[in-house]
């Protein structure tokens, strides 16, 4: 029993040692991003928020933030539309091809960026688009409707198939059963699919560097930076992301969990 | 049960089918397909002719360089599933069955964010991190041991895809571990298993799909990603990612970097293949 115990511990402290490898990482970004070396090491140097100051005056910057912000918001729109499409075609109906027709939409993040991101640039500049900003949301939206569908397809999974049944009985179009019964009952799980989409558009770097051209995302900035040289402004910016992204996520989750627990006993009393 | 109205044409019906198609049509399957066809493409003056021409395959299958890129690649990107999966599985066997629920909830929940953390940044920090003056060799200064090279190394390579891929993998692991039927597991330490047996002979057979999973995530991230082998391996030489990214950015070689692009979409298709029907495979035998 004791030798039990033991590996018992072992296992934790080995869950511990990958938590912190997983951790250092961004828990360094934090630290360096308020210290004065331009070479940060051990012992650290004085607090600073030099390089947040250098970022803000940066005109670039916020070019890139504004265009990254419109890039999100653009395509957590449209991936949210597309995603809950198909999500509600897979629940409600059969029809022939349809393992081509989801395949359609969730093969994408199998593929590599880099490749994703050639063949998109290729293509915009084959049909006159490339370097817009639009190109970019385009190939965003591929990259996370499949996202977006997988959330909407598990809360369509907790939807009575007799909801919809029971509207129409009692005379609704499907248009009205849709608008008044389907999308409510989605609602938290549209608006969590949204918040994830524009997180993960807001992170993506390597289509957006490829596609972009001179619209630059906050992503395509900050590769640049890490490129050219050791720049600390990295860690600044990176902060802003990380807050920005978590916000969303952490959005999305609230939303998600404490209304389909809710949606759950709802479901279960009608 | 039945709709309102049937109608042989389905406007309702298409109204939600329709958008899919024809958006990923034009903008995932478009562009792939454009892809192929570029790969027979010509490069003249600096500007791309459509045609139909072999050269940019024997160009780029005929040198050395290409080759010795592609087993690196494959290589690097097998190791780093063989490091992620041995790193992983202590770690995901202890979220599933040595820890509580909530506990393990937590755990996945801050799994998670490094997702939405830039990748770029993490790498970054690594960089700063195992400099020749950075926070390792400095700590590790004050007991008199270094400075070790770090960075432009295998293992700076290995340290940047296993912060792309650790988290995916130890939550994938997890899932597989958590899911599979402790009775079994039971049983076979009641029977006399002893307990790195059972591991060995019982609860990694039980996982194996969902372990294969994670093992092939894994190998498809490392496989495709450029910022650990660039940033933190110094690139020399270039892996497959890179060598695309050289190969557009730099010499305007499109079609070249299309032939590298479909080599390598047509190997993760294999490994993939491969991955899963051993992941779906059941012997005939218990």
């Amino acid at each position: 029993m004791t030798l039990d115990r033991a590996v018992t511990w072992v296992l934790r402290a080995w869950a511990g040692v990958v938590f912190t490898f997983v951790f250092i990482p961004i828990i360094f970004s934090l630290v360096f991003s308020f210290n004065s070396q331009r070479f940060p090491t051990i012992p650290l140097g004085e607090f600073s928020t030099q390089w947040y100051q250098t970022i803000l005056a940066d005109p670039d910057v916020w070019q890139a933030a504004l265009t990254s912000i419109i890039v999100a918001v653009c395509t957590s729109v449209l991936a949210t539309f597309l995603g809950f499409c198909t999500a509600y075609s897979d629940y409600r109906y059969n029809f022939r091809f349809k393992g081509a027709y989801l395949a359609l939409i969730l093969l994408p993040p199998t593929i590599p960026l880099i490749i994703m991101a050639l063949a998109m640039l290729a293509w915009f500049s084959r049909i006159g688009a490339s370097g817009e900003v639009w190109s970019i949301i385009a190939a965003h939206t591929v990259l996370t409707a499949p996202f977006a569908m997988a959330i909407i397809r598990l809360r369509l999974n907790q939807m009575d198939e007799n909801l919809e049944a029971a509207a129409w009985n009692l005379g609704a179009s499907e248009w009205a059963t849709m608008r008044h019964v389907v999308l409510p009952f989605c609602k938290p799980a549209i608006i969590s699919a949204a918040c994830l989409c524009a997180a993960v558009s807001f992170d993506e770097f390597a289509i957006a560097w490829f596609v972009s051209g001179l619209n630059k995302t906050v992503p395509v900035v900050i590769l640049e930076i890490v490129t050219g040289n050791i720049d600390p402004q990295v860690n600044a910016i990176g902060t802003f992301v990380f807050l920005t992204s978590m916000t969303l996520v952490v959005a999305a989750q609230l939303l998600f969990l404490a209304r389909t627990a809710r949606g759950t006993k709802q479901g279960a009393g009608t | 049960m039945n709709p309102p109205e049937k109608k042989s044409l389905d406007l309702y019906a298409m109204t939600w089918r329709l958008p899919v198609i024809v958006w990923q049509t034009i903008f995932f399957v478009g562009p792939l397909l454009f892809m192929v066809a570029m790969s027979f493409f010509v490069v003249k003056n600096y500007r791309m002719v459509e045609a139909f021409e072999f050269t940019n395959w024997e160009k780029m299958l005929g040198r050395g360089y290409f080759w010795d890129s592609y087993l690196l690649t494959l290589g690097l990107a097998s190791l780093s599933t063989v490091v992620a999966m041995l790193i992983a599985f202590p770690a995901a066997y202890a979220l599933a069955f040595k820890v509580s629920d909530s506990a393990r909830r937590w755990a996945i929940f801050l799994l998670i964010i490094p997702f939405f953390t830039s990748y770029l940044v993490r790498t970054f920090s690594w960089y700063v991190i195992l400099a020749e003056s950075g926070v390792i060799n400095a700590i590790l200064g004050y007991v008199g041991l270094g400075p070790y090279t770090m960075l432009n190394t295998k293992f700076g390579t290995i340290v940047g895809y296993m912060t792309l891929t650790l988290p995916l993998v130890v939550i994938l692991q997890t899932f597989a571990l958590a899911n599979i039927d402790t009775r079994l597991v039971e049983a076979a330490h009641n029977l006399g298993c002893k307990p790195f047996a059972t591991v060995w002979r019982v609860v990694i057979p039980l996982a194996k799909t969902g372990l294969i999973i994670a093992a092939l995530f894994c190998f498809i991230l490392s496989f495709g990603d450029f910022v650990a082998p660039y940033y933190l391996g110094g690139s020399k030489p270039p892996t497959l990612p890179i060598l695309i990214i050289d190969t557009t950015k730099s010499g305007q070689q499109w079609p070249r970097a299309a032939v590298v692009a479909i080599m390598m979409m047509v190997t993760l298709f294999a490994v993939a293949f491969a991955a899963l029907t051993a992941a779906y495979h059941k012997r005939g035998r218990s």
